[in-house]
C-alpha cells in the first residue's frame, strides 16, 4: 500500500473574525493550502469536511469551484477535523485516489457551548438541577487526579502560562498576549480546581491539509511529509467522560489511551521517538492528563515535567507550541487539523520565533472531545 | 428529608423514574442487570456495559464515599438550567460523584459551597429537598448529597 503524504496546509486566523463566515474561512484555509503545494481546487479528487456549528462542508464548492469532486461532509463532536484527516489518509491508502483535502472550520457563539441534555439521550433533571456543564466534568476528572497522582495548582497554572507564551508567537493564533503566572492564579474560578484563564473557548476558525499518495507527492515537492498514521477511537464502558451520570466502579482507561496505542502500532514507533506534540488542552488539567495517556510520560511525573519546563518549545519534548486550545479556542470542525497544521509547521522548520530548536522530525497530534473520543495522528518527515 | 418531613406546599419528585417518590425512605432508582450484573444510574432499559435488556430497576445506597468533586462557580445558563437564583443572588454550589459500594458512582449536587467542606474519599449521604417551586406553589423535589456530620 501507498504512503501517504501532506503536501499543503492551510490555515484561517483563529479568534473571532466578525462579518466572515465559518464556510469563507474554511475556503480561504483550502486556498491557502493549494497554494502552500502549488495545486488546483481542480485537481482535487476528493474532500472530506467538517463543521460543528458553521453549515455543510461540501457547500464549499459554491465558492471553490464545482468540480464535481466526491465530497463528504464528517460529523464527530471535538474531533471532526481529526476525523475529516483520518478519511482522508484511508481514501489514499486504500488506493482508490491520490490527492484530495481534509478541511475543517467553525464560527461558535460567544460564550459556552450551549447543552440540550434530552438531544444527548439525558435526562430533563441533569440540566434542571445544574449538571449539564462540560466545565464540571474536566474539573472532576483534573481534581481526582491530583489527588491520586499529586499534581499541583502551581503546574496548572504553569501550563496555562506556557500555552499563552507560545501563542503570542503564533500569528494565526486568538489570542497573542502572553498572560502572567499572577493573572492566571488570580483569575475567577470557574469551577474548582480550575480558573477562568485554565480554560479554553469557543471560537472561530478555518484549516486544510491536502494529502497525496507519496508517488504523487514526489511528483510536486520535493520535501513533503509523511502522515504514518492516523486513529480515531471511542470511549469504552467504564471510561470516565462528560456528562457520565452513572460513573461505573470499575474504571476502564480513556480512549485517548486506546487511539494512542493503536496510533504507535501503526507507526511502527514508540513516544520516546516525538519531538513534537499538539495534546488537547480543552483546560491546564486535559494536557497533563494526555501526556500521561498518551504514553509520553508515567501518572505523576507530569509534576516534574512541567515544573523542569520539558514541555517548553525548548524542552525535550515541546507540546502545543502554538499555544494549543487555550491560546487557539475551539473552533470545533478545525482543533484537530490545526494541531496537523502546526506539526507540519515544525517539521518543515517553518516556526519562525516560536521553532522548536531541536529540529524536529516525528511529531505527533492528540484531539480529544464529547462525548468520549480521541484521534491521534503520527506525521514524519 | 422524606415527604412527610416537608412543609405543608405540595411536592412533585423532578423526574419521577429518579427515585423513589412520595416514600417514608426515599432511594435513588438504577438498573441491574441480569446478564453480568452491571448497576447503572439512572435507571435505563438495557445494559450499557453488556448490551442485554435483561434488565431490572432497583433502589441504590444512601451513603457513599466522595470520588471526585467540583465547586460550580457561576451561575448555569438557563435552559437548561432551572434553578431560580439570578446573578446576584447565585451562591457557587458543590458537584460531584458519590460511590454507592458494590453499586455505581452516582453524580449529584453536593450540600457545599467551598472545596474546603469537601475532600475526596470523605463519607456522604443522600437527601432529599426542594429544588424550586413551581408557579402554581408545587415545590420540586431533588437530590443532593451531603457531608455525613
Amino acid at each position: 500500500m501507498t504512503d501517504v503524504a501532506i503536501i499543503g496546509i492551510g490555515i484561517h486566523q483563529f479568534g473571532r473574525t466578525d462579518g466572515v463566515s465559518g464556510l469563507e474561512q474554511g475556503a480561504y484555509a483550502v486556498r491557502q493550502a493549494l497554494k502552500d503545494c502549488g495545486l488546483e481546487w481542480s485537481d482535487m479528487e476528493f474532500a472530506y469536511g467538517g463543521s460543528s456549528a458553521a453549515g455543510s462542508a461540501d457547500a464549499l464548492v459554491n465558492s471553490l469551484g464545482l468540480t464535481g469532486l466526491q465530497f463528504i461532509n464528517v460529523a464527530n463532536g471535538c474531533a471532526t477535523g481529526g476525523s475529516a484527516l483520518q478519511s482522508a489518509y484511508m481514501a489514499i491508502k486504500s488506493g482508490m485516489f491520490d490527492v484530495g483535502v481534509a478541511v475543517g472550520f467553525d464560527k461558535h457563539p460567544r460564550g459556552a457551548f450551549a447543552v440540550e441534555p434530552e438531544k444527548m439521550g439525558l435526562g430533563k433533571w441533569y440540566g434542571d438541577i445544574g449538571l449539564a456543564l462540560t466545565t464540571q466534568f474536566f474539573a472532576m476528572k483534573i481534581q481526582k487526579y491530583m489527588h491520586d497522582f499529586g499534581i499541583t495548582e502551581d503546574t496548572l497554572v504553569k501550563v496555562a502560562e506556557k500555552n499563552y507564551a507560545n501563542g503570542a508567537m503564533t500569528p494565526h493564533a486568538w489570542r497573542k498576549t502572553a498572560l502572567t503566572y499572577e493573572q492566571i492564579a488570580e483569575s475567577a474560578m470557574i469551577s474548582h480546581p480550575l480558573r477562568k484563564y485554565m480554560f479554553c473557548s469557543p471560537a472561530e476558525g478555518g484549516c486544510a491539509v491536502i494529502l497525496a499518495s507519496a508517488e504523487k507527492a514526489r511528483q510536486i515537492t520535493s520535501h513533503p511529509l509523511f502522515l504514518k498514521a492516523a486513529i480515531v477511537r471511542t470511549r469504552n464502558f467504564g471510561s470516565f467522560e462528560v456528562f457520565t451520570q452513572g460513573q461505573a466502579l470499575d474504571q476502564a482507561p480513556s480512549p485517548t489511551v486506546d487511539a494512542s496505542q493503536a496510533t504507535f502500532e501503526m507507526a511502527g514507533i514508540g513516544p520516546e521517538d516525538i519531538q513534537v506534540a499538539q495534546l488537547q488542552d480543552t483546560e491546564s488539567g486535559a494536557e497533563i492528563m494526555h501526556m500521561a495517556e498518551n504514553g509520553f510520560c508515567k501518572d505523576g511525573d507530569q509534576e516534574k515535567w512541567i515544573q523542569e519546563g520539558y514541555t517548553k518549545i525548548d524542552g525535550k519534548l515541546p507540546v502545543n507550541t502554538d499555544g494549543g486550545c487555550l491560546a487557539n479556542g475551539e473552533p470545533v470542525g478545525a482543533s484537530g487539523l490545526r494541531q496537523v497544521y502546526e506539526v507540519c509547521v515544525q517539521l518543515r522548520g517553518e516556526g519562525g520565533s516560536r521553532q522548536a530548536p531541536n529540529d524536529p522530525k516525528v511529531g505527533y497530534t492528540h484531539v480529544y472531545g464529547a462525548p468520549g473520543l480521541s484521534g491521534c495522528t503520527i506525521i514524519s518527515r | 428529608m422524606s415527604q412527610a418531613a416537608g412543609a405543608n406546599a405540595p411536592q412533585k419528585s423532578i423526574d419521577p423514574k429518579l427515585f423513589t417518590w412520595p416514600a417514608a425512605k426515599p432511594r435513588l432508582l438504577g438498573s441491574r442487570c441480569n446478564n453480568c450484573g452491571t448497576t447503572s444510574f439512572p435507571s435505563q432499559a438495557s445494559c450499557p456495559r453488556c448490551c442485554s435488556e435483561d434488565v431490572e430497576t432497583c433502589e441504590l445506597g444512601t451513603r457513599g464515599k466522595l470520588w471526585s468533586f467540583t465547586i460550580q462557580g457561576f451561575l448555569p445558563k438557563s435552559p437548561p438550567y432551572a434553578g431560580e437564583e439570578t446573578p446576584e443572588t447565585f451562591k457557587p454550589y458543590g458537584v460531584g460523584y458519590v460511590e454507592m459500594p458494590g453499586q455505581v458512582r452516582v453524580v449529584g449536587r453536593l450540600k457545599a459551597s467551598a472545596p474546603e467542606e469537601l475532600k475526596i474519599g470523605m463519607d456522604m449521604e443522600l437527601v432529599f429537598e426542594p429544588f424550586r417551586t413551581d408557579e402554581d406553589g408545587t415545590e420540586i423535589i431533588s437530590y443532593a448529597f451531603r457531608p455525613v456530620a
